[in-house]
């Protein structure tokens, strides 16, 4: 077993083109579920591939437990993949396409045998099912053999490009935590490719988001949720996504929906430091939290003084009283979802609200954000504006 | 006329519109079934005619209108098998130069399509067109020189010379078919190969292979057709130590005499083997590539 390490990696697909992978650093620790997450054509894929020796390296390195493995053959790196289509062999039975690679190491048949039929077992394979051709299998037993045809190399590090994109809904939540678990009992470092921000939560002990070839940040996925280095990173983990609103810059906070969301300090003093005149508001739909609305129509929008003749919810300084008008809502049983148009033309939002009792659409609600679930970002280059 | 249709329209359209259409479909449906069988007897009536001539005595074979009830006889094939040009010798020049240009074109396609499919070499696309190409000379303006290489080289009449030119004729074909049956084989497939450590031979062998095979299947039947068939190169570069069955087929027509019955069933005899297989072809066709690898 062994950790991975990009360093400075590169992958230029055509001369003068953008590069694929643009100088990537990445450590990944030995026994890590490392979960590479982006966009389509963020390079993600790409940087696998590359660890596979799929694709070759333009410039920088890749180490597979301190070893430079840049320009190793894919079958002598000790890696295994799964992909997205299994791309198992047609022809061969279920114990052969597990054993190919094995018989191709030239491992006596006794042993192969020995490890295909445990693969199975880990696997919960059926063992009836070792001596059929893979288009006699479902999608979910496919899925399980191109897996088992990695377990039996037991190699350093497992590679995943989508394996979970070809199940229906319902198999991939539970495959999902099957090979999470599964992952963890065998405890091999494995790299996982996905553009599902929901799996790359789920399964990753961390996870990376890339964009355009870059890695945008790399951290547990509960340190993406709330602390996101940018407005891309905020903007695609979670579910539904952070709401992103530029709003003007005023003294002591911005001015949205005709009140004035009070700024953590850090953020006022970045702000100030970057001479910013508006700024990028980044507010989970969790974080809006539905309260009464008051007997003024609109909220004053001066300092705190004024507030006070608001809703009685809006007293706290720390805190703000945002008005708007329901447009549609997603009910999900346990919560449902507040599509709202922000009074004073302030944009949309997204607000998670308790199941039961949503308001109706066209109800006009109120929003109570706390300053210290508000972040910021520069809106010119998306940076987080923090202390 | 045109007036009183016009009139009664009106009144029969609100019951009619629904039933009119359904049988407007149904007769459209039959009339395209009629056409189909009218096209398909009309091209298979001379086969027919062909077939059933070959039982008929030499005597009763050339009437007009054409005969289709008489007494069977076997004995223009009989001619044909133990007559005073048995057609033995031709069947086996036609069989050795048929297998042997298509095993020929198999051992050297399959490399060459690898090379312009699965990993392309460089300007694949200009030899893709190069071996297209050959086929666009009429074969024609290549036979005299073909003649007189096969002079020098003291081939002529020599079953090896119709082995190395059909298969350089169907070669193109055959290398454009598999190369595009090649290209149905999976890229992440062939990448789980290189990653389990198969090597070219392997990869090829125990990989490609078995994907490809039906088409390799198909390939061999359509060049096994063509060669069985070739006329103009044997009629020119063979005598008799190599002359194939459409060979026999012109030298079954005699100087003077009756001969369509006799050339009916020499006809007959030399079509078996391609209608078996053209049904063997068509067969492994339909079953296609396919086989469940990718979802």
């Amino acid at each position: 077993m062994a950790g991975v390490r990009y360093v400075g990696a590169s992958r230029v697909y055509a001369k003068g083109a953008k590069p694929a992978v643009d100088v990537l650093d990445l450590d990944i620790k030995d026994g890590e579920f490392m979960v590479l997450v982006g966009p389509s054509g963020s390079g993600k894929t790409t940087a696998l591939r590359m660890l596979a020796g799929l694709e070759p390296l333009d410039g920088g390195r890749i180490e597979i437990g301190g070893r430079d493995i840049s320009d190793v053959q894919p079958k002598d790196r000790d890696i295994a993949m799964v992909f997205q289509n299994y791309a198992l062999y047609p022809s061969k039975t279920v114990a052969e396409n597990m054993g190919f690679a094995l018989k191709m190491q030239h491992v006596p048949k006794e042993e192969r045998t020995r490890r295909v039929h445990e693969a199975a077992r880990i696997l919960d394979l059926d063992e009836a099912l070792l001596d059929r051709k893979p288009k006699a299998l479902s999608g979910g037993q496919r899925q399980r053999v191109a897996m088992g045809r990695a377990i039996v190399r037991e190699p350093k590090v497992f590679l995943m490009d989508e394996p979970l994109s070809n199940l229906d809904a319902k198999l991939r939540v539970q495959t999902r935590s099957q090979i999470a678990e599964l992952q963890r009992r065998l405890g091999v470092t494995t790299v996982y490719v996905t553009h599902d921000q929901v799996e790359a939560m789920t399964m990753g002990h961390r996870v990376a988001v890339l964009s355009g070839g870059k890695l945008q940040q790399c951290a547990s996925p509960r340190e993406l949720y709330d602390n996101p280095v940018n407005q891309f990173v905020a903007g695609f983990i979670g579910s539904p996504a952070m709401n992103l609103l530029t709003a003007p810059l005023t003294e002591g906070g911005a001015r949205l929906a005709g009140a004035v969301v009070p700024l953590a300090s850090s953020v006022r003093v970045a702000a100030d430091r970057d001479k910013l005149t508006e700024i990028v508001l980044g507010i989970r739909p969790e974080q809006m939290h539905l309260t009464e609305v008051g007997t003024s129509d609109t909220v004053p929008a001066a300092g705190g003084p004024a507030r006070s003749g608001a809703s009685p919810a809006s007293a706290d300084p720390g805190s703000a009283v945002l008005l708007g008008d329901v447009v549609l809502v997603e009910e999900l049983g346990a919560d449902a979802l507040l599509h709202v148009r922000l009074a004073d033309d302030g944009g949309s939002v997204v607000a998670r609200a308790e199941g039961r009792k949503p308001p109706a659409p066209g109800q006009r609600v109120a929003f109570r954000v706390e300053s210290a679930d508000v972040l910021g970002f520069n809106p010119a280059n998306g940076a987080r504006l923090a202390g | 006329m045109t007036a009183v249709t016009a009139t009664d329209a009106p009144a029969q359209a609100p019951t009619a519109p629904k039933r009119s259409r359904r049988v407007r479909e149904i007769t459209g449906l039959a009339g395209w079934t009629v056409l189909g069988w009218v096209v398909g007897i009309a091209f298979f009536l001379p086969i027919l005619w062909m077939f059933l001539t070959a039982f008929k005595p030499e005597s009763s074979a050339e009437t007009w209108p054409p005969k289709f009830t008489f007494s069977p006889t076997l004995a223009e094939f009989r001619l044909v098998f133990s007559g005073s040009t048995p057609v033995g010798p031709f069947i086996e020049h036609s069989a050795i130069a048929t297998v042997g240009s298509t095993i020929l074109v198999l051992v050297l396609a399959l490399p060459a399509s690898y090379a312009l499919s699965i990993r392309p070499v460089g300007k694949w696309r200009d030899s893709l067109f190069f071996f297209i190409s050959t086929k666009m000379l009429p074969i024609v303006a290549a036979i005299g020189p073909l003649y007189v290489i096969a002079l020098k080289t003291h081939l002529l009449d020599s079953i090896w010379l119709l082995i190395i030119l059909y298969a350089a004729m169907n070669l193109p074909l055959a290398i454009w078919m598999i190369r595009s049956f090649m290209l149905e084989v999976p890229t992440e497939m062939l990448e789980a190969a290189r990653l389990d450590g198969a090597g070219r031979f392997r990869e090829i062998g125990e990989v490609i292979m078995p994907v490809v095979s039906p088409g390799l299947v198909s390939t061999a039947l359509i060049c096994v057709i063509f060669a069985w068939n070739e006329l103009f190169l044997a009629l020119n570069l063979t005598v008799t130590n190599a002359a194939t069955m459409p060979m026999f087929l012109i030298s079954s027509v005699p100087q003077e005499g009756l001969y369509i019955a006799h050339l009916s069933a020499a006809a007959t005899v030399a079509s078996v083997p391609v209608i078996l297989v053209g049904w063997i072809a068509q067969r492994s066709l339909v079953r296609g590539l396919s086989m469940g690898a990718i979802k």
